[in-house]
């Protein structure tokens, strides 16, 4: 394949907390093409969103990103070198604040948040918003941001988008909203979108119009996304591609059918098995069991082991990165589990350990509900 | 595209905006707020006072810069100057006193010199308001920057500029203004720059507490993901959504304003004479309570009349920008 157009290497962002250093994401490489979907997928608190602002070098005290490289169309948006002193340093080829700021964010790389009922200034009106947005990153005149914003309107489905231009955030609904907003970021047709779980605050006939209508919009401009969820629906529906993350690593890597039909991590077969399906009742849901544990001090071994059904011994001390599983002349599939033989760590030879999915200590409280 | 996903389908509440805007109305501006203020019938009389006294402090700020007195005194008996034929100290129409009845040429009366009170009062309302107004802008301007780089940024600029911000609040504001004019000159405007100063750190407490929350919103954090300038986020994003408050505040402040420069004026320190003030009459008027007390009465009332009239405005406000309190 070609050259990426955004690549991440051993990304590492951090927060330091008085508790301790809270590791958010821990060290993920993806790349993501042209004109495809790449979806980030995970559990609340697995550290997709700081992985998304990190891309922008939007992460706010007392977090940093501590590690990694970014490159996005061969530009460099944040790497390290090593110091006279041995201390790492920004390279000299990094963008400047001042660059992010003016090419980077909004123009090349822009975002959908997930609120779309926070994420417009209410006192001001949807059009001047969009205008104003237009303004700065395209440098037009106001006359032609205003045709350009209402044409972006009508584009996004916005009936009678002049007279919608002049009103406040509050008079539209939140699907409505949420089109202004991908309106927004589609405006300056940057080549990457970043959707941070831009349907979760929806209902789900608003979302299937937004997810469509995505869909098409990206046919037509040909932009890249980064599609963050935790919904898996979501992801068959839209993603190309897909990174499974899990306590701040990327612990699957697939295309999207093989995700779904050749699962391969543990924890990615367990978020499966906890979508709510027509065809399923409550009783028979499978949801992971137990909560994620504090990325401030990380189970050791594979970070999973604790709530994986198939845990034994050497989880608990190996650390496995992910490897490429897939057979010979397919797609990448990699996964990070020893339970496959590439990894070879003696998994078959280890003694099964009791996690909280084994039925061990603290088993009880989460399947009491069950109808074992 | 429109055709796949017909937005009018999109969801319940779509249906009900789908009325024009003309028909719905705006909760937000300058309009809006006016109109919340006057449904509250107090907080009318605060808009109708202070519009009052703003249009006396206009016409009398027309007259001098542009007439030097001359409107007035074809209207009144030489209200500012020493008057050639002194008629001190008389009370106001329909009254006696030791200096003789009231004359209708002086419906309030003269003061000890014989000028015409209603006039001095008259002048004294364009000081009145300057002060205030100005003061409370210098105030306002200064601690909403302050506040809002303050609370945006965090960190050591927040810690420096509260500390700064604090330790002027921490020196009571009369002796304050009365060293800063020590220092400068006993002029109004040196008063009006020190008032503005002192009351720095209420507007910059105030919006900081607001801007610490406003700046985690998302669409603060869309705004800097679109690669908008942290100047154009505080100007364009944080300030507008923090200002509710702080016009209250602002409004209140005026009354005060004018409140401290009145109580400078009576130390000696505001408009020196002749400059007609109310302060300054006051504070010429204490010597003569007992043969004249109207000529004490009158200025406090129009210090009265004017710094009520400001908080009603301003309570009337509180209600009118607080989304919770129900009109």
């Amino acid at each position: 394949m070609s050259e990426p157009l955004l690549s991440v290497e051993n990304l590492k962002t951090q927060f330091f907390t008085e508790d301790g250093t809270v590791r958010a994401v821990d060290g993920i490489s993806f790349d993501v093409y042209e004109g495809e979907i790449v979806g980030l997928v995970g559990e609340s608190g697995a550290g997709k969103s700081v992985a998304t602002s990190s891309l922008l070098r939007l992460v706010d005290s007392p977090g940093e990103i501590v590690g990694g490289e970014i490159t996005f169309k061969g530009e460099t948006i944040f790497g390290l070198e090593e110091g006279t002193s041995g201390e790492p340093r920004p390279r000299d080829d990094m963008l400047s604040e001042e660059e992010m700021r003016k090419q980077i964010r909004g123009r090349e790389i822009a975002i959908i948040f997930q609120d779309p009922m926070e994420s417009l200034n209410p006192v001001f009106t949807v059009g001047g918003q969009l205008r104003e947005f237009i303004e700065i990153n395209r440098g037009l005149s106001e006359e032609e941001a205003r045709a350009e914003a209402i044409d972006m309107l009508r584009e996004v489905g916005i009936p009678a988008p002049e007279s919608r231009y002049d009103e406040y955030p509050h008079q539209f609904s939140g699907g409505m909203r949420q089109r202004v907003l991908i309106a927004m970021a589609l405006a300056c047709q940057p080549d990457l979108i970043i959707a941070d779980e831009p349907t979760t605050a929806l209902d789900v006939t608003v979302e299937g119009q937004i997810l469509e209508m995505v869909t098409e919009l990206q046919e037509k401009y040909d932009t890249s996304f980064i599609w963050v969820t935790h919904d898996m629906s979501v992801v068959a529906e839209i993603c190309d591609r897909v990174n499974v993350m899990y306590l701040g690593e990327i612990i699957e890597h697939a295309e999207v059918d093989d995700l779904f039909y050749d699962t391969k991590h543990p924890y990615t077969q367990a978020l499966l098995d906890s979508m709510p399906r027509p065809d399923r009742t409550v009783e028979e849901l499978d949801p992971i069991k137990g909560v994620m544990p504090e990325a401030i001090d990380p189970p050791s071994g594979c970070r999973f082991h604790s709530r994986c059904p198939h845990a034994r011994e050497v989880c608990r001390e190996v650390h496995p990165e992910p490897r490429d599983l897939s057979d010979e002349g397919e797609p990448m599939h990699s996964a990070a589990c020893v339970m496959y033989d590439a990894f070879d760590v003696g998994y078959e030879g280890s003694r099964p350990i009791e996690t909280e999915a084994t039925g061990g200590f603290s088993a009880g409280l989460t399947e009491t509900e069950g109808d074992e | 595209m429109a055709t796949q996903t017909d937005p009018r389908t999109d969801d319940g509440a779509a249906a009900d905006d789908e009325s024009g805007p003309g028909e719905i109305e705006a909760r937000v501006g300058l309009r809006y707020t006016l109109k919340q203020v006057k449904r509250d019938t107090t907080a009318r009389i605060g808009i109708y006072t202070v519009g009052f006294v703003t249009l006396v402090a206009l016409l009398a700020a027309i007259d001098y810069y542009l007439f030097d007195y001359a409107v007035a005194e074809t209207v009144w008996y030489n209200p500012v100057q020493d008057p050639d034929q002194v008629q001190r100290l008389l009370p106001p129409v329909g009254m006696e006193n030791q200096y003789g009845p009231g004359v209708i040429e002086h419906p309030m009366g003269t003061d000890h010199r014989g000028r015409d009170i209603l006039g001095r009062l008259f002048y004294g309302t364009r000081i009145a308001i300057t002060v205030g107004f100005m003061a409370t802008g210098i105030g306002l301007v200064g601690g909403t920057l302050i506040g809002a780089v303050s609370g945006y940024y965090g960190g050591w600029i927040d810690d420096v500029l509260q500390r700064v911000t604090e330790t002027i609040y921490a020196i009571p504001f009369l002796v304050l203004v009365i060293a800063f004019m020590t220092a400068f000159g006993r002029d109004l405007t040196f008063a009006m720059i020190g008032v503005g100063i002192t009351s720095i750190p209420v507007f910059n407490r105030l919006i900081r507490s607001r801007v610490v929350s406003i700046r985690e919103e998302d669409y603060i954090e869309a705004a800097r993901a679109a690669g908008v300038k942290d100047r154009n986020i505080i100007l364009r994003h944080i300030i507008p959504n923090s200002f509710a408050p702080v016009l209250v505040q602002a409004t209140l402040q005026i009354g005060v304003s004018i409140l401290i420069v009145a109580g400078l004026s009576f130390l000696g320190f505001g408009a020196q004479p002749p400059t007609p003030s109310w302060g300054q009459m006051l504070s010429a008027s204490r010597n003569y309570m007992l043969p004249a007390p109207t000529f004490s009465l009158f200025p406090g009332i129009a210090i009265l009349i004017t710094v009520i009239g400001f908080n009603i405005l301003g309570d009337g406000l509180q209600d009118a920008l607080d989304p919770r309190i129900n009109n």
